[in-house]
């Protein structure tokens, strides 16, 4: 017991301050891609590596202009992309907090017309002034891995380290989706899984948000739409939030969690 | 009973089925490590069983391809390996296609781990067990429509079969007094997908079931659909927090089909990133049991120092999971913060020190872990249990000392074997293990500073087309890789997680024991699903 009150007073506190403090990812990590507009010649060279299937390049049949489209909801951020493009057109960023209400705010997109607009085009919607005011609001969540590659787990179970600790902000990881407010489901929805992904849903009492986590979540990721992989789980459920990464790193799911009660904040006044 | 198998060398234990079977033996080949035999169909369960029962051979791992458009048939294989030995053989058969049902003879009932690669290969390639005694479907639901075989050539990938009407029977146990627990496959804790059946009579578990394959995503037939060059990155997500174990698996045995030697700097490399991961899968694995336990403290310790080896990973590598770096020929990335890593390391040990000396010096911790969840040596023999489990239950096998890949074969380490075979053994195991670890990445680190500027790539050039088998010894035990590639392209790549050879095993474990104390024998094992249901 002496020895746990020790250790208990050595140690102090190992809290992160993130959100209210910044958290820059070292560097060397790979976060959300940047494409260079003057720099890209529209080879496709980064469509052809592209191990999810998210870099598309087309052509406008009006102005005939290309289009080069880098869904980041899906992408694995392996940085293929960066280290064939000759001309140093895209290169993989330190930012990470990429979460979004919408998967059309997370395209990348070089040449043509905008699909949105310029005030909404802002990755992630940077909310930081927001989430500090959301402190307070309590939010019960349950985790549903529906076929991931248990890299989301690893980092939903950070959440709840010392470290990460979400209960700081009255968030939960609850044992019953009865007990829940938001689901926050991984893996791109196996064929397997799909039954029980609709169960617990239904399971989920009124008002609900689900939110996406990772790349397959968002969109199929690597394993795409199969006989046994589902594509994404917006193909099946209603989703609030996107949070893209491979796995997102902790803070970014945070950053995302965050979001989700925003919108809980728009979903009940709605009612 | 086995014959006593020490000092059979599995060159001997060859010579001797040449003797005894030799008009079976179609053709026999030999590549690096690997020796293949081609037998008569149905000579496969009596020589598999003199491997098994009279050689002392394991069988490590058990799979089907589809080889109708170049040879008209379908081979299913069966790897073996044997202690003191750094060879594999292969036996191998051919199942013509021109049967209305074709089908193999099950070998389960001479070697119980057989059971569930039977059971894939009906699943997937249509082929069956005849004689299985347990021929239930394992990874295509009752859902599934009958006809339709995912790693089968004519089954496309992206189709999507209607659900059908089945029924999936499970195992029942009656009697006075006795009932069902149901759980999952969605769990209160945040971990994959399984159902679990436990019949109990008043506490003690008289059986369980394990329903696994929820997190089925077709990753295989997935393999057969992308270039190698996109599968290293498939490979990296089989299993996340053995992304490392997986993709040197992958990459090993691309570079074995190619003639590729990795270059010495990265080989280190690859071992300070296959020991990183062990550390960080080790003490999460020891704080789950602190958890499970009631011991709120430990566990706290324990999460801490896995976030400090996740954060050096990150800086290290620029990804928590260690993803991104391992590629056929080498590395994609250098690791340069070789003096942080050293001063980290001096701390992480100390904190693990003191983390051990908690818990263990815990009266409370120990009692509810000494005598809990006992696997037995003929248990998990017989189910080819790997890794720790294996090795806390009397099983002396490591693949980075049997079959060194990387650059174990010059780093000193000792693998940590004891028999107690409960939780306690399990844990006290990996505890080992990381203080191993710590010595081998101190070792692999000093090998790095002499190696400066020496290159971490090989261009691997056109990848012929060949077989190979790929392993390393992942945080859970020994991991396969058997990859063919034809015209450049992969042609099969069958993927075998230590979890799938585990998985059974807490069905034994459990028996006798409370359901209070199953989260705890559960974390002992410390499975993946995904890695499970690939």
């Amino acid at each position: 017991m002496l020895r746990i009150f020790k250790k208990t007073i050595q140690t102090r506190v190992v809290t992160t301050r993130y959100p209210q403090e910044q958290a820059i990812a070292p560097v060397g990590f790979r976060g959300e891609p940047n494409i260079d507009p003057d720099r890209c010649t529209f080879c496709g060279d980064c469509v052809d590596v592209c191990p999810a299937g998210v870099i598309q390049l087309t052509r406008e049949k009006e102005s005939d202009e290309n289009i080069l489209t880098l869904a980041c909801d899906g992408c694995i951020f392996c940085g293929r992309c960066e280290e064939v493009c000759t001309n140093g057109a895209i290169k993989l960023t330190q930012e990470y907090e990429l979460a979004s209400k919408t998967r059309e705010n997370l395209l990348l997109q070089v040449g043509g017309k905008p699909k949105v607009d310029e005030e909404t085009e802002i990755m992630g919607q940077r909310l930081h002034s927001k989430i500090k005011n959301t402190f307070g609001r309590s939010l019960s969540i349950r985790e549903v891995h529906a076929g991931s590659c248990n890299g989301c787990e690893v980092e939903v179970n950070a959440l709840t380290n010392p470290i990460y600790d979400i209960e700081r902000f009255g968030m939960h990881i609850v044992a019953s989706p009865r007990h829940a407010d938001m689901l926050l489901v991984t893996g791109p929805v196996s064929r397997n899984m799909e039954l029980a992904l609709l169960k617990t849903y239904e399971a989920t009492p009124e008002p609900k948000l689900v939110a996406a986590m990772g790349s397959c979540a968002c969109n199929g990721g690597i394993f795409g739409n199969t006989y046994a992989s589902g594509g994404g789980v917006d193909k099946f459920l209603p989703v609030d939030v996107y949070i893209a990464g491979c796995p997102p790193r902790p803070q970014a799911v945070i950053f995302g969690i965050m979001m989700a009660i925003d919108k809980l904040a728009e979903k009940t006044k709605k009612k | 009973m086995k014959e006593n198998s020490d000092s059979t060398d599995i060159m001997a234990a060859v010579i001797k089925i040449r003797q005894k079977f030799g008009s079976q033996i179609i053709s026999e080949t030999a590549s690096n490590n690997e020796i293949y035999l081609s037998v008569k169909k149905d000579a496969a369960l009596e020589i598999c069983n003199h491997f098994y029962n009279h050689l002392g051979a394991q069988l490590v791992m058990m799979f089907g391809t589809d080889q109708r458009i170049s040879d008209g048939v379908f081979t299913i294989k069966y790897v073996f390996s044997m202690d003191l030995s750094d060879n594999f053989i292969i036996i191998q058969i051919n199942i013509e296609t021109d049967l209305e049902k074709p089908q193999f003879q099950s070998i389960t009932h001479k070697i119980p781990a057989a059971n569930l690669y039977e059971r894939e290969i009906q699943d997937m390639f249509g082929l069956i067990a005849k004689g299985h005694p347990d021929p239930r479907r394992l990874i295509m639901f009752e859902d599934w429509p009958h006809g339709q075989y995912p790693l089968r050539k004519d089954f496309d990938l992206r189709s999507k079969p209607p659900r059908v009407e089945g029924t999936y029977e499970y195992k029942k146990v009656e009697g006075e007094g006795v009932y069902e627990i149901l759980v999952g496959p969605v769990h209160a804790g945040v971990i994959g997908p399984g159902h679990f059946r436990f019949s109990v009579a008043g506490e003690p578990i008289i059986n369980l079931e394990i329903r696994l394959f929820y997190a089925h995503k077709g990753i295989e037939k997935l393999f057969e659909n992308f270039s190698i060059d996109k599968a290293v990155f498939l490979a990296e997500r089989v299993s996340g927090d053995n992304s490392v174990a997986h993709v040197v698996a992958f990459c090993q045995a691309v570079e074995k089909i190619a003639c590729a030697e990795v270059p010495l700097r990265a080989k280190y490399i690859r071992t300070i990133l296959l020991e990183l991961e062990r550390l960080y899968n080790h003490v999460g694995a020891i704080g789950g049991i602190a958890l499970d336990s009631g011991f709120s403290v430990g566990s706290a310790y324990a999460n801490i120092l896995k976030e400090n080896i996740m954060q050096l990973n990150e800086k290290t590598t620029g990804s928590r999971l260690l993803r991104g770096m391992v590629t056929p020929g080498g590395m994609r990335r250098d690791i340069k913060n070789i003096s942080d890593i050293v001063a980290k390391l001096s701390a992480f040990e100390h904190e693990f020190k003191e983390l051990i000396d908690l818990l263990f010096d815990s009266p409370s911790l120990v009692d509810r872990i000494e005598t809990t969840g006992y696997i037995y040596n003929d248990i998990a023999k017989a189910l080819n249990v790997v890794g720790p489990t294996g090795r806390a239950s009397g099983i002396d096998k490591d693949i980075r000392r049997d079959h060194p890949y990387a650059a174990y074969s010059d780093l000193d380490f000792d693998v940590s074997v004891q028999d107690g075979g409960d939780v306690y053994a399990r844990t006290s195991v990996r505890s080992e293990e990381v203080f191993q670890s710590f010595g081998i990445i101190r070792q692999a680190l000093q090998a790095l500073e002499k190696l400066a500027g020496a290159p971490i790539k090989v261009d691997i050039g056109y990848v012929p087309s060949g077989h190979a088998l790929g392993y390393t010894e992942a945080p859970r035990g020994e991991m396969l890789y058997w990859l063919m590639i034809v015209d450049g392209k992969i042609e099969r790549c069958k993927v075998r997680d230590p979890s799938f050879c585990n998985w059974l095993a807490i069905e034994y474990a459990v028996l006798d024991n409370i359901i209070p104390d199953f989260p705890l024998i559960n974390k002992s094992l410390s499975l993946s699903y995904s890695g499970n249901d690939i």
